[in-house]
Parts: C-alpha cells; sequence; structure tokens
C-alpha cells in the first residue's frame, strides 16, 4: 500500500487547550505509515456557527475547510463531533449547491474519526503505550451515534499494555457538554455532568478517557470541582504513550 | 392548557431544586430504557420494521388529503360523523355542542394528548361539565390539578407516596386503614371509584393512536382497559385526533403497532388494542348510539411541505423523551406545554410559535440519543437545528449571543488572524491557571466555571508550535 496522505484535521479546542493531543495523533497516523500534514489555514469546523443556527457563516468556515484539505488521500481529525460534522453534515450545507455538492462530497467521504482510522482503515496493529492501571471510557455522543465509534477505542485500548477497562454503567449517556448547551443552558448541564461523574467514580477507574476535548473538559472541570482524583486525558495521549506532562486540568 | 414555555429556564431551575420530583425521575431514567432495549434485542426485524413504519407514514403524508377524504367518507358510511376543527377553539365548541345535544352532565375521558392541546377540561367545567379522567395516571393529575408531564405516563413525577396522600385525601368515604402499600391497591381502588363513572357518564371522549382510511376506523392502545368503557358505556363516543393519526390500511396499522408498544413500553403489545367503527349496530351487543370525529389541524397542515414535516409521523410513544438527557434533569412540567422532550422541542414552536417555543429546540446537546430510538426515525436534532437557524434568520436569539458568534466566526473565517489572537488569548489563560492547572473563575465563562473548573490551556497552540517545528513541510 502507498503511503497514504492524511492532513490532521486538529480541531480548535485541542489546538488551543490540548496541543499534546495533536502530538499524540500525528505520532499515532505516522506509526500506522501515513505521512501526516497540518494545513496552516485551519480554525475551527463551524459547529458553533452550525448549532446556533448560522448558517451563512457556517457554509463561509466550511468552504475554507474543503478548500485547505481536499488535496489529502484522508482527513482525520482526534474528535468524533468535528469529524461528525466534516463528514455527515457539511453535505447538508451543501446539498443543492451545483459548484460546491459533488466537491463537498468528494471531501467529506475522506474524514475519519482518528481512532476508527486507526482501526479501520489503516489497520494499526502495535502500540508504543504501556499503563498500569485502571480506566474507563466515554462514549461521545456524535462519534457514538453519527459514526458508529465503540468497538474501535476498545479495541485500541486492549492493545495496550498494562490496561484494565471498567465500563461505566452507561458510557453511552451524553455528558452534558453540547458545546454553546453547556453555558447557556448551565444548571441542566450541571445535572448532566453531576450523573455522568458519579458513573465513573462508581467503576473506581483512575483514568478517564474519551475521543473528543468538549465532553473531557466538561467532565475533567466536575471531577475537579468535584474534588475527585480521576485523571482525565483524550484516548489519542494514552495510546501515543504521550503520558508525560499534566493530565486534564491537572497540576503542572 | 397555558404556556410557561419561554419561562423553560426558570422552570428548569425549580425542577432542579425539586427533591421528589429529582427522585421520581431517576425511575425515568432506569425502568423505560432497559425494557424497551429487551424486547428491540428480541426481534431481529425491528431495525427493518422501524424502517418500514417510517415508509408508510412518509407515503401516508405525500397523499394526506386523499387519505382524509377516504378516512371521512368510511365514517360517513359506518354512521359516524367527522366535524373538521382548525383551531383548538372551534375543537371545544364542536365538542361543547356534542355534549349539549346529549344533555351531558358527566363526561369519562380516556387518554388523549389533543384533549390537553385543546385544554378541554378546563373547558368543560366552566360550562357546567363534570370531565372524569378514566387513566389511572390521568386520574392522579385530575386530582392534583396538574398536566401530564409525560405523553405515555402522565403522572411519572408523582411518587407512589403522593399518590396515596391524594387518594386518602379524595376517597373519605373508604376506610381510613385500607392498604394503599402496592401500585395494584392503588389501581383497585381508583378502577372501584371509577366504576359508578363509567356507568354514569353521557359522553365518551377517547383520543386515536390511529384513524385507518380504508375502514374509517379509530384505533386506540391502553394497558388498563379504561378506553374501552370509556367509549362503549356513554350514548356519544367523541374521538378527538389530530390529522396526521391517519394511516392507509389495517396492514399498515398492524405493523407501526410492532413498533409503538416495544419503543413506548418494552411490551410486545399493549394489553387493549381497541378498534370503533361508527355507532353501535343492531346486531352489537354493546357501542354508543352516536359516534363523532374531532378532526383537528391546529398549525399541522403549515408544517407540511416544510422540513418540519417529518415530525408528523410521531406516533407519540414517548421514547425520545424516555432516552433525553434533558428531559432525565428537569422532567415534563418544565417544558412549559403540553409536549416534553425532544419531540416537544420541536413540537412546540410549530404549533405555539416560535416566539413561545423558541427556547426548547435550543435546550438540547444534540446528543442524539433520541433520534437513536424513534421508531418513526424522525430526524429530532436535525428539526431542532432548522428551529434554530429560523430563530437566526429572524434576530430572535439575545443579542449578547449573536454578538459573540458573529465575532468568533469573523475570526473562524481569518486563519491567520485567528492564529493570532487565539496565541495570546491563551497564553494569557494558561498564566491565570498556573501551576494547578485549571481555573476556577474567568471573566465572560462564569456559565462554565460556576458549577466546573476551566482545565487550562498548556499554554501554546499546537499551530504555533507545530508550523515551527516541522510546519515547513506542510
Ligand atoms: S418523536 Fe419518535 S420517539 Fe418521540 S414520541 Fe414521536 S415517535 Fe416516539
Amino acid at each position: 500500500m502507498k503511503q497514504p496522505k492524511v492532513g490532521l484535521f486538529v480541531t480548535c479546542l485541542v489546538d488551543l487547550f490540548r496541543p499534546n493531543v495533536g502530538f499524540s495523533a500525528v505520532e499515532l497516523l505516522e506509526r500506522a505509515g501515513c505521512d501526516v500534514s497540518v494545513p496552516p489555514a485551519q480554525t475551527c469546523c463551524g459547529q458553533p456557527a452550525y448549532n446556533s443556527g448560522d448558517r451563512a457563516d457556517t457554509r463561509a468556515i466550511a468552504e475554507l475547510v474543503i478548500a485547505a484539505f481536499e488535496k489529502f488521500d484522508f482527513v482525520v481529525a482526534p474528535s468524533g463531533s468535528c469529524a461528525a460534522m466534516l463528514k455527515k453534515h457539511y453535505p447538508e450545507l451543501f446539498a443543492g449547491d451545483d459548484q460546491w455538492e459533488e466537491r463537498c462530497k468528494q471531501f467529506s467521504d475522506k474524514v475519519f474519526e482518528l481512532v476508527s482510522f486507526l482501526t479501520d482503515v489503516v489497520f494499526l496493529q502495535d502500540l508504543p503505550a504501556r499503563y498500569d492501571g485502571t480506566v474507563t471510557y466515554h462514549d461521545s455522543c456524535s462519534g457514538l451515534r453519527e459514526l458508529g465509534i465503540a468497538r474501535q477505542p476498545r479495541k485500541l485500548l486492549n492493545m495496550v499494555e498494562g490496561v484494565e477497562i471498567k465500563e461505566m454503567k452507561d458510557p453511552d449517556v451524553c455528558c452534558g457538554f453540547g458545546g454553546t448547551f453547556c453555558v447557556k443552558y448551565a444548571d441542566i448541564s450541571n445535572e448532566i455532568v453531576g450523573q455522568k461523574t458519579a458513573d465513573i467514580e462508581n467503576t473506581g477507574a483512575d483514568l478517564l478517557l474519551a475521543g473528543d476535548l468538549g465532553c473531557l473538559m466538561n467532565m475533567a472541570g466536575k471531577l475537579q470541582r468535584e474534588g475527585k482524583a480521576t485523571e482525565v486525558r483524550h484516548i489519542a495521549e494514552l495510546l501515543a504513550g504521550r503520558l508525560d506532562g499534566p493530565s486534564i486540568g491537572g497540576r503542572k | 392548557m397555558k404556556n410557561t414555555t419561554p419561562q423553560f429556564k426558570s422552570n428548569a431551575a425549580e425542577a432542579l431544586a425539586d427533591q421528589q420530583l429529582q427522585k421520581a425521575l431517576g425511575n425515568v431514567r432506569v425502568g423505560f430504557i432497559e425494557k424497551r432495549q429487551i424486547v428491540a434485542d428480541a426481534l431481529p426485524e425491528f431495525e427493518a420494521l422501524r424502517d418500514n413504519a417510517r415508509d408508510i407514514k412518509n407515503h401516508t403524508l405525500a397523499h394526506l388529503d386523499l387519505y382524509l377524504e377516504a378516512y371521512c367518507e368510511k365514517v360517513e358510511e359506518s354512521g359516524g360523523h367527522v366535524h373538521w376543527a382548525q383551531t383548538a377553539q372551534d375543537a371545544r365548541s364542536i365538542v361543547l355542542d356534542i355534549c349539549r345535544k346529549a344533555n351531558a352532565r358527566t363526561v369519562t375521558k380516556g387518554k388523549s394528548m389533543i384533549s390537553e392541546e385543546i385544554a378541554i377540561n378546563d373547558f368543560l367545567e366552566e360550562q357546567g361539565i363534570e370531565p372524569v379522567e378514566t387513566d389511572l395516571g390521568e386520574y392522579i393529575i385530575q386530582l392534583r390539578g396538574e398536566a401530564p408531564s409525560h405523553i405515555i405516563a402522565p403522572a411519572v413525577h408523582v411518587l407512589k407516596e403522593q399518590i396515596e396522600e391524594d387518594f386518602r385525601a379524595e376517597h373519605s368515604h373508604l376506610k381510613a386503614d385500607r392498604n394503599l402499600d402496592e401500585p395494584e391497591t392503588l389501581l383497585d381502588e381508583a378502577r372501584t371509584v371509577l366504576r359508578q363513572k363509567f356507568l354514569d357518564a353521557d359522553v365518551g371522549i377517547t383520543g386515536a393512536n390511529f384513524l385507518v382510511a380504508e375502514t374509517g376506523t379509530s384505533v386506540i392502545v391502553t394497558n388498563e382497559g379504561n378506553g374501552d368503557l370509556t367509549q362503549t358505556l356513554p350514548k356519544v363516543h367523541i374521538v378527538l385526533a389530530s390529522i396526521e393519526k391517519i394511516t392507509p390500511t389495517l396492514e399498515d396499522v398492524s405493523q407501526i403497532l410492532r413498533v409503538l408498544a416495544r419503543s413506548a413500553t418494552g411490551q410486545e403489545m399493549s394489553v387493549y388494542t381497541t378498534f370503533s367503527t361508527g355507532p353501535r349496530r343492531e346486531q352489537d351487543v354493546d357501542g354508543p348510539q352516536e359516534y363523532h370525529v374531532v378532526l383537528l389541524d391546529n398549525g399541522r397542515t403549515n408544517m407540511i411541505g416544510t422540513e418540519f414535516q417529518d415530525m408528523l409521523r410521531c406516533i407519540r410513544c414517548g421514547a425520545c423523551m424516555n432516552h433525553c438527557p434533558v428531559y432525565h434533569a428537569v422532567g415534563g412540567h418544565a417544558y412549559g406545554w403540553v409536549y416534553p422532550g425532544p419531540m416537544g422541542a420541536v413540537l412546540t414552536p410549530s404549533l405555539e410559535g416560535v416566539e413561545k417555543g423558541g427556547n426548547l429546540p435550543n435546550a438540547s446537546t444534540f446528543c442524539g440519543r433520541c433520534e437513536s430510538v424513534c421508531p418513526m426515525r424522525i430526524p429530532l436534532p436535525k428539526m431542532m437545528r432548522h428551529w434554530r437557524e429560523r430563530e437566526f434568520e429572524r434576530g430572535l436569539n439575545p443579542t449578547v449571543q449573536r454578538w459573540g458568534l458573529k465575532s468568533w466566526a469573523w475570526f473562524a473565517k481569518r486563519p491567520r488572524l485567528y492564529a493570532l489572537g487565539s496565541r495570546l488569548a491563551m497564553a494569557s489563560i494558561a498564566l491565570l491557571g498556573g501551576r494547578k492547572g485549571r481555573l476556577s473563575a474567568l471573566p465572560l465563562a462564569g456559565g462554565w466555571t460556576k458549577y466546573r473548573d476551566l482545565p487550562a490551556p498548556e499554554g501554546k497552540t499546537f499551530q504555533q508550535q507545530w508550523q515551527s517545528s516541522r510546519g515547513a513541510k506542510s
């Protein structure tokens, strides 16, 4: 197989808050034999505008993303929610547009979420990671329901030496993040994330993992406010063995 | 029913602080979900049946006028009467008219969401006619003077102990030391009290789960059998139903029935599925002398041909709210009108106007669990987003939000400026976070930090680090 050219869509949250996830993604993709590039002309997938009903701005952002990434064989994002935006929702934005519909479809077909890309497309076989401890994995909503990601992260976790997975009672229930929802409806969001942190705590796991930084920051923020000791990381950080720096919201 | 949807946020805050309600909601979070999962897993063709159910309704909606006409003809042929009600007001007048002609003093009622939509109980009472709810859940909330908080389990917000208290207060003629500890004993007591009401009633009002165009039949599904007594004992039977209940054939109904109870209560079938066609015929052993159908539009035809048409496939099974984290958090009353949960978040702005209902489609995390269980495969999050788009187009969302979004979008469309701005912002937030690595307060982020800490950024953005080390390559 020729070396696939992959454009990494970093996602705005990873770019701003957690570069380590971006570097982990690069490491994993390269390990799987990909030629990875990171186009500088990327900001965000446009979800904040899209989910606020601002279609015009969303479209403008989508056009930039497509133009920056359409030259790659694959476009990979370390987030189920941003990948679903690029893959499932961009085509809705351009439906019926002579100039863009086909162009967008070609682009969207190439988009994958990181973990499922590693297992389903490039068949990553071995991992550099080792982790002696227990982890629990939260299925973020978009990845799970729009892209069908559930089996893949667990498969990769099982390849990590030393790891024991302890499942939550409801790993597939929303954490209450929901983008701007968590600040617009803070009271409700708080109730939902409170249910989640209780579920996390009941597993007794010492590390919480997920594939979406938004959800992770929400759950980490709540766990820390509650004074819980559970550490929080993006699954890519564990898989790539990049665990030296502080966990999400952890002491530096 | 009075609409308090514009106060959704304060309704929700009250609901979150209500300990009894929170305890009651705990039951929704578990029971419904597990039961549905078990029956869905047990039926290999369940997913195919959902496709089929969706297709049947899509076909019906595409030819709604045709099927409505056919249905009306069949009802008239069987000796019944169809009344068209464009608005809730029209429907109330029609019902009152029928009741007056029958000299009705008491009206028994089976469960009907349309009767909530047109607020018939209050209206009849004002006119001196006593409405008696016969569904156990509806009976309980009628005693409590409340509205339903769930479309199939109207009293799901009430704890058993509260019901016992209500029954002891209301049924004061019964022995004070009777045992009311079990749901069964509560049901028995309600049955005993209601028995006489069934016999006294002059008119019986039911809803309809389906109206069959092929035969002019109305179909109800219940678990208590109260619907049957409501529609067969009184002289007059009124069916209250909205126009999208039309289904072409009996075969179609039997297809959709296979997903209805499974999605709703996790039963394979409800205990009673009752078909009524016209008034009593000579050879019938029982049945009403008159059979009326009030067909309500109330804004539904306006949805046809719009991006909200798919919502008219809804069969009111309640699965979407049973699986909704927002519903689980605040319960049904917070939504402020007849229809709660995800289906209500789409339907309320459609029927009551986005000015009133606009809060609801915004109060969603778009987790998509509703769509994943909806037997009719209604894309609920997508339609909520459409409502947000309509609000945005009309400038209905708060100015501060709009302004924030617009300025963010301005940067997001300009990668160079965005990179510059974000570097500065992240560096300063990282500084604020200090060695702790998190912030417990941050200006303009109060919505976040009220309940959670904000994990501090690492400091330098990914792009900043990447472009200086390996950027040359891209
Ligand atoms: S929207 Fe779907 S899940 Fe919700 S009540 Fe209607 S049919 Fe049931």
